[in-house]
């Protein structure tokens, strides 16, 4: 018998999952709005990475929490409730810890509320687990989107300002490639980082098929050598 | 058309369930929001002031100290005694108490969108004494050389804008020019590569000044008053 979502343990999974083998950029592909518009620096990205995890965390646990009370027809509505919520939380704290973040961000942390890895988390997720399950899947899935931003942000300062988090890394002789910094570039990096995920993840698998497949074939050579004798 | 027997299909939830359940939730949601609000509101205040307070200083030379007036068509008031609304000025004094000259805010269409700026006056040299971007949004590496490029800032560290006999406007415009060709009193070098953005801070400068110094000169001495003797200054 299947065991239901509901009752199922928190598993390394439940947590890893959302970092690299369900990774809601590289390998979902979800909340690209952000992913390109803040990426153009570390410090954008970290905050938009964090401001993202928390709201994910607090609007799924808050969903975990009430799935039992909230009708099937109005959950999408509730979510949306919920999430709004909480990011009109975010901003309001973000705004108070620094106005220079804020500026930065700009309207991408009102956006937060259209990310659907948020929405599509409390729907497949957050709806149908227990609390603890919600919370370590959800703290993961932040990470894997934290990180992500991350991996772009720091290609695209490195290369388009020459330096990272503001401190510089190739001195003055260095000519800033601008255009790492402007929309193109960070539809160069994104796809950069896509194509090193495919390929890792290709070369994963191969290797699995290779070694599911050299048993079979010991196997077959093996009898058929017993034959040729 | 649906393969489930209507006797099995699950019965619907009732409306009433339905909104009290949204109901609540988003009675909920607002009080959250409302809390933190009222919760962040100094501290987002507080963040603010401090930013003005900092700009204004930067476009200041010299100043340590920032007061806010109001002109008025009647005279300049400190803000708190206004009579009525009028435009927001800030005042820079230093360390001494003496006027170091005001900071005014302009706005204008950069090449990106519109740029905001804050420009410090002072009546002594009759002159523009810095410049600090306030908002911007151009291109990342060439229009936000506004900002960055050394060659361009220093042109507002004593850019003349004095007045005409009449003291109706500006002597001479303000303008950009090309870089390197600076001559005239007013002009301003521009930004290779970035010619839009320099060219919409030289024509916000020259629109601003044109229309607030005028309004201003009557009542610079009124402003250099030391503290305590503001009261005074209206109506001058």
């Amino acid at each position: 018998m299947a065991i239901k979502p509901d009752t199922q343990p928190i598993t390394p999974d439940t947590f890893l999952s959302g970092i690299w083998r369900e990774n809601p950029v590289f390998v979902m592909l979800l909340g690209m709005c952000p992913v390109l518009a803040v990426t153009n620096s570390v410090a954008n990205a970290l905050a938009m990475g964090l401001a993202t995890t928390f709201v994910l965390l607090c609007s799924n646990a808050l969903v975990s929490l009430l799935r039992r009370q909230i009708p099937k027809e109005v959950r999408i509505a509730a979510y949306i409730i919920i999430i709004a919520t909480f990011v009109t939380v975010v901003d309001y704290l973000i705004h108070a810890i620094s106005l220079e973040v804020y500026d930065a961000l700009g309207a991408f942390i009102q956006l937060i509320v259209v990310n659907c890895m948020i929405l599509g988390r409390a729907e497949a997720f957050a709806s149908r687990n227990r609390l603890s399950n919600t919370l370590v899947n959800s703290l993961g899935m932040g990470i894997g989107f934290t990180i992500a931003l991350l991996c772009l942000g720091s290609v695209r300062e490195l290369l388009g300002a020459g330096a990272l988090l503001g401190y510089p890394i190739f001195g003055q002789s260095f000519e800033p490639w601008i255009i790492m910094l402007l929309p193109p570039g960070g539809f160069f990096v994104l796809a950069a980082w896509l194509l090193l995920f495919a390929w890792l993840k290709e070369s994963q698998q191969r290797r699995k098929q290779a070694a599911a497949a050299a048993p079979q074939n010991g196997g077959k050579l093996g009898g058929a050598s017993i034959h040729a004798r | 058309m649906s393969s489930v027997p209507i006797a099995q299909r699950p019965k619907p939830t009732a409306s009433h369930k339905l909104i009290a359940t949204l109901g609540l939730i988003s009675l909920c949601s607002g009080l959250l929001v409302v809390s933190v609000f009222e919760f962040t509101k100094p501290y987002i205040a507080e963040n603010q002031r401090r930013a003005l307070e900092a700009a204004v200083l930067q476009v200041i030379p010299g100043a340590v100290e920032r007061r806010e007036f109001i002109l008025t068509p009647q005279g300049v008031w400190p803000r708190q005694d206004a009579p009525a609304e009028g435009r927001l000025i800030h005042a820079g004094f230093d360390a001494q108490g003496q006027f170091k000259g005001v900071a005014l805010q302009a706005a204008g269409r950069g090449y990106a969108d519109v740029i905001r700026i804050l420009y410090g006056y002072n009546p002594a040299c009759e002159c523009i004494v810095g410049m600090m971007v306030l908002e911007s949004r151009e291109t990342p590496g060439l229009g936000d050389k506004i900002e960055t490029d050394q060659n361009f800032t220093a042109n507002f560290r004593n850019l003349s804008a004095a007045l005409n006999a009449e003291r109706t406007g500006l002597a001479h415009e303000i303008i950009t020019v090309r870089p390197g060709s600076r001559q005239a009193p007013g002009e301003i070098d521009g930004i290779t590569g970035a010619t839009v953005s320099a060219n919409a801070i030289g024509r916000m400068l020259n629109e601003s000044a044109q229309v607030w110094l005028p309004m201003l000169a009557p009542h610079w001495s009124a402003l250099s008053l030391p503290v305590g003797a503001e009261e005074a200054m209206d109506g001058d």
